[in-house]
């Protein structure tokens, strides 16, 4: 028998193709930014300028930036609309999640399966009576309405239940003997205890709710609501033929997204892989 | 006992206070809307008309359903786009069990792979539609300059729009793909593995023979999440085609969206929402027996 030592030679090999096949995958990534740099004339030339012949950032960005399309307001509406979603999100997927987890209540199991039932429903299925409902209560077309839909999430209940089951019993028995009431424990140690498990769910949540389009789409009208997925494709309706323009809107759609992965990156694929989950 | 009986009412009605804010938020959002997509199903009814303008008409939604071309087209594309998912299945498998064990680097590339996944929907489908442009995008410059004179015109043709959707959906998953896969191949024990070598097993055999079916609960897994996924594609088709051309690329959920808010009529919509969940539910039900059945190893 023998124990068989990495092979590092066909490893390196094997990295080389592997970092091959990444580039021609990253392709229409780096497509769309290089176009965004080009002046027009150049966008289709052929063979593909990888790297712009001409350079033409700074007109394409401040044109982008500075137009018709106000995308400052675009990204200052999804800015808070992100982040207050993620935070009630938190917030009640959390006390849910404690619940769940540490509150030994009648009728637990019920009610955990009726908030797991929810989550099968296609959005779809159910987005006409959500805008008429949406109508009734006045919450169409305002950013409190988009903040609302997504901040009852039975996958952040279920993930951060996950984090509290491991939290050890006795953690919350002695404190009940001290005399702490379960707010008291769920402030000051429960939501401590599981920050790792808040962290990894908020950089999701705020992902997905930066990068939502149809909720945006069905519940507001107004121009001056919009958020960057919304703009973006209106400016793209619009502007058809600008295509460097098109692409440095789209740039600007991704970058901030791709830089909050890359710093939370071990959250996310952790977060991603431990749950299984799909936003 | 009367102590304990207290104890007993304190503790539930505290756990009622925690988990009534996400049991009203679903409610009123999720819950009664679902009750009322079930009702509406069985009306003809204008939302802009108001209450009083409800019509209850039995079947008839769902009669006209399976004679409406454009329904039947849009289930059609629907069941196309699921051979999406064998094939970002195989992909992301071999990606994964290369990756795992045979590169270095192997965090980078989780990233590259997952940054399709991560990133704004409505950005990459802008991105494509230029990219697949029939005269001068890139893709068909590059087929015509190898010598294909008449390269398809992708979006913009009725039998390859379809496919270029399921091609583009294909690049976007492979990265979840491929981070479960990973997830799921450090989970297999090692020993395994050694066993396998003191058999002689080959590398292939190996793969065949031990890591595929230690796998098989991961690939069920991605495969009915991967099925209610594809069911829930929107904002690829809206902005890549608006389901376009001759409805050619029209899914379930774009119909019923084009029913619901461009031709206002709610009935006809909540209908087609009523079969979305009915089929969701199904599958469901096929993944919790499933999970039992046909996972072996």
């Amino acid at each position: 028998m023998q124990i068989k030592a990495p092979h590092s030679f066909s490893k390196m090999i094997m990295t080389m193709i592997i970092a091959l096949l990444s580039i021609i995958f990253m392709l229409p990534f780096i497509w769309m930014l290089s176009t965004s740099f080009k002046i027009e004339a150049d966008v289709f030339n052929y063979p593909i300028q990888w790297i712009p012949q001409e350079w033409n950032v700074f007109e394409n960005y401040k044109s982008v930036w500075s137009g018709d399309y106000p995308f400052a307001l675009y990204y200052w509406n999804s800015i808070k609309v992100s982040l207050l979603t993620t935070l009630t999100s938190i917030l009640a997927s959390a006390c849910a999640a404690y619940a769940f987890a540490k509150i030994n209540f009648k009728g637990r199991d019920f009610m955990f399966l009726l908030v797991l039932a929810t989550f099968m429903v296609p959005g779809q299925a159910i987005l006409v009576p959500q805008f008429v409902l949406y109508r009734w209560l006045g919450l169409f077309d305002s950013h409190l309405g988009l903040i609302l839909l997504g901040s009852f999430s039975v996958l952040g209940t279920f993930m951060l239940r996950q984090f509290f089951l491991s939290v050890h019993n006795e953690f919350i028995e002695s404190a009940k003997i001290d005399g702490a009431s379960h707010f008291r424990i769920f402030f000051s140690i429960g939501l401590p205890l599981i920050r790792p498990g808040i962290a990894t769910y908020a950089i999701l949540r705020f992902i997905w709710t930066w990068n939502d389009y149809q909720n945006p789409l069905i519940f507001l009208r107004s121009n001056d609501l919009f958020t960057v997925q919304l703009g973006i494709s209106k400016f793209a309706d619009e502007f058809g033929q600008y295509y460097t323009l098109i692409m440095a809107g789209s740039v600007s759609a991704i970058l901030p997204l791709l830089i909050i992965f890359i710093i939370g990156q071990k959250n996310v694929i952790e977060g991603i892989a431990g749950g299984g989950i799909k936003g | 006992m009367r102590r304990s009986n207290y104890l007993q009412w304190k503790e539930t009605l505290t756990g009622y206070l925690f988990i009534a804010p996400t049991l009203l938020g679903l409610t009123v959002f999720f819950i009664i809307p679902i009750l009322a997509t079930i009702l509406l199903s069985f009306t003809e009814w204008n939302f802009i008309a108001g209450v009083d303008k409800i019509k209850f008409i039995g079947l008839d939604n769902f009669t006209k359903l399976f004679q409406d071309a454009i329904f039947i087209q849009s289930l059609k594309n629907n069941l196309i786009l699921l051979i999406s998912i064998p094939i970002t299945v195989v992909i992301a498998l071999l990606l994964a069990i290369i990756l795992n064990k045979h590169v270095y680097f192997k965090n980078t590339f989780k990233v590259i792979y997952f940054t399709p996944y991560i990133s704004s929907v409505v950005a990459i489908a802008i991105v494509y539609q230029v990219l697949f442009h029939p005269s001068h995008g890139p893709v068909n410059q590059f087929l015509m300059s190898i010598g294909i004179d008449h390269p398809p015109t992708w979006l913009a043709d009725t039998t390859f729009a379809i496919y270029s959707v399921l091609s583009i959906q294909v690049w976007i998953s492979i990265g979840f793909y491929l981070i479960i896969y990973i997830a799921g191949l450090q989970g297999i024990p090692k020993d395994l593995y050694e066993a396998a070598d003191i058999d002689g097993a080959t590398r292939f055999q190996k793969t065949r023979f031990v890591t595929v079916p230690m796998l098989s609960p991961t690939t069920f897994f991605l495969i009915v999440t991967g099925v209610i996924y594809t069911f829930r594609i929107f904002d690829l088709i809206k902005v890549l085609t608006s389901g376009g051309p001759a409805n050619s690329t029209t899914v379930m959920v774009y119909y019923l969206y084009d029913t619901a808010f461009v031709n206002l009529k709610t009935g006809y919509a909540s209908a087609m929402g009523l079969i979305l969940l009915v089929m969701v539910l199904i599958i469901t039900i096929i993944q919790l027996i499933g999970q039992k059945k046909w996972v072996n190893y």
